[in-house]
């Protein structure tokens, strides 16, 4: 049972203007812009802008220098922005292999039409501190540079019909925004579910399939990040129009599967898909859009990762937080009466 | 659609592509001399949310994956041409001098020569914007060499 407190009004005033003066920190240290946080802090942006479900560098930047870098607090303050606009409409599915790459690598097959392109990443890095941070090298520059078609590399795998094709439907997907999820989840919904889900969560649920729980043995078949242009068809002009392009990391898995019933041994696929370059959660949301799909493939469900009803509900950090942390509010009339109950009890005797 | 109609259609999702993805600094600069143009805003621009899909296995079926910001706006000229912008990101002054441009391509007098000088200088900006990064990225290309494993 829920109380209202009253009161607190003053105190709660000065607690906030505490806050702001704590948010700016030193007065004599120039404060930061959401340009710089936006350039320079830009995977945390990236980060943002995935699980607050909304692609804007600046209102993402702008919410991490208002949650003092708390990235939870800014996904909060950006799913908040979003609810402030109404939508437009549905963009038309999003043309990946137009992808202008700015990395492309593939962890099972070596030599790749196109070639293996690392791109910015921290990858083959030392992880040793660098005191010298702010006057980086020019990044070097290919000679020849020209154009070349980068095949999904699954494809080649799908040529000899070694891998599952990719899910094909036309169906119009559903809307987590527009309706509650309802279990069994159809796969459009569970990989809505994981694109917003909490990146940590992710990571520690994909990382038990690797561990034993839930087997999926998987090979990283392509990951691909750059930047793609979006498609739109507003119905004033009834064509289809590029309004943009937005950053954005996909991952395509390999698993084994064993075969069942008519079906031969092949490999089948996972699929992650995120904006920016959160590559980590590309690749655990493509591990666990795979071990949710052991019902459609007819595997035993045992593992964790493999409860699309537990993985699934839990997902989603704005909701977490919202109940983990509403139990700091004031429960003083609910914690009295559960105070009164103990009591009775020790006396012994009188029924509660 | 008859052809005309087509290459009109054609056109204005081409111009409308440019502005979208060029620097706005430079499609300001360009679109200038149509600024002053007399019309009346019939909508926005207003800013709201587009759902961004992609596809399992990239080429499979659609799912939602998450929205982005994006404006739009509607313009009518004193001849009754209506313009129409989409465009991502909340810069309402580039959702208006789009509409303005998507009315102005229409009409029957448009001087086609200027919006195809236009949309020319923005394409080339968009390569050049390109081929740079694509340079930059071609240098992180790398030959993987594989090992046998007990031999030596």
């Amino acid at each position: 049972m829920y109380v209202a407190v009253k009161g607190g009004e003053k105190a709660i005033a000065a607690a906030h203007k505490l806050l702001a003066e704590e948010r700016r920190g030193d007065s004599a240290i120039p404060a930061i812009s959401t340009a710089q946080i936006s350039e320079q802090l830009s995977l945390g942006v990236d980060r943002v802008m995935n699980e607050g479900t909304l692609y804007d560098r600046e209102w993402a930047a702008l919410a991490i220098k208002q949650a003092r870098g708390d990235l939870i607090e800014a996904i909060f303050l950006l799913r908040a922005a979003r609810t402030t606009l109404s939508r437009f409409g549905y963009c038309e599915p999003l043309d990946t292999s137009a992808i202008q790459a700015k990395r492309r690598i593939s962890a099972a097959f070596k030599d790749i039409p196109g070639g293996q392109v690392l791109g910015p990443t921290f990858d083959y890095s030392h992880r040793l501190l660098e005191f010298e941070l702010d006057a980086p090298p020019p990044a070097e520059v290919a000679a020849a540079a020209e154009a070349v078609a980068m095949p999904r590399v699954l494809e080649l795998l799908g040529h000899e019909g070694l891998i599952e094709p990719a899910s094909a439907s036309d169906a119009a997907p559903g809307d987590l925004t527009e309706d509650p999820l309802e279990f069994p989840a159809s796969r459009d919904l569970r990989l809505q579910n994981l694109a917003r889900g909490d990146e940590g969560y992710l990571l520690a649920l994909a990382y038990s399939t690797q561990r034993g729980y839930g087997r999926s043995h998987p090979f990283a078949g392509e990951i691909r990040h750059g930047h793609v242009e979006v498609s739109f068809i507003p119905e004033e002009l009834g064509f289809a129009v590029t309004i943009g392009e937005i950053a954005i990391t996909e991952c395509e898995m390999i698993n084994q599967f064993k075969g069942s019933g008519g079906v031969p041994p092949q490999f089948t696929r996972g699929y992650g898909l995120v904006f920016g370059q959160c590559e980590r959660k590309a690749m655990s949301m493509a591990l666990l859009d795979r071990s949710l799909r052991a019902g459609e493939l007819g595997e035993e469900r045992v593992a964790p990762a493999q409860d699309e009803e537990f993985v699934l509900s839990h997902s989603d950090n704005v909701q977490a937080t919202g109940f983990v942390e509403h139990l700091k509010l004031p429960h003083y009339v609910d914690f009295q009466s559960e105070l009164q109950l103990i009591r009775r009890l020790r006396k012994g005797g009188e029924k509660p | 659609m008859t052809e005309i109609a087509a290459t009109q259609a054609q056109r204005r999702a081409a111009l409308a592509r440019l502005f979208a993805l060029a620097d706005w600094t430079l499609a300001r600069e360009l679109t200038e001399p149509f600024a002053g143009t007399a019309h009346h805003v019939v909508r926005g621009p207003e800013t709201g949310l587009v759902m961004l899909r992609g596809r399992m296995g990239s080429t499979g079926a659609a799912f939602n994956f998450g929205e982005a910001t994006a404006t739009r706006c509607s313009v009518r000229l004193a001849d009754k041409t209506e313009g129409h912008a989409y465009v991502l990101g909340r810069n309402g002054e580039l959702a208006r001098r789009m509409a303005l441009c998507d009315a102005l391509l229409q009409q029957p007098e448009a001087d086609m020569a200027a919006f195809d000088k236009i949309a020319q200088q923005m394409d080339e900006a968009i390569a050049a914007r390109r081929s740079a990064q694509a340079a930059k990225v071609a240098a992180t290309k790398v030959d993987f060499f594989t090992v046998v494993r007990g031999d030596g």
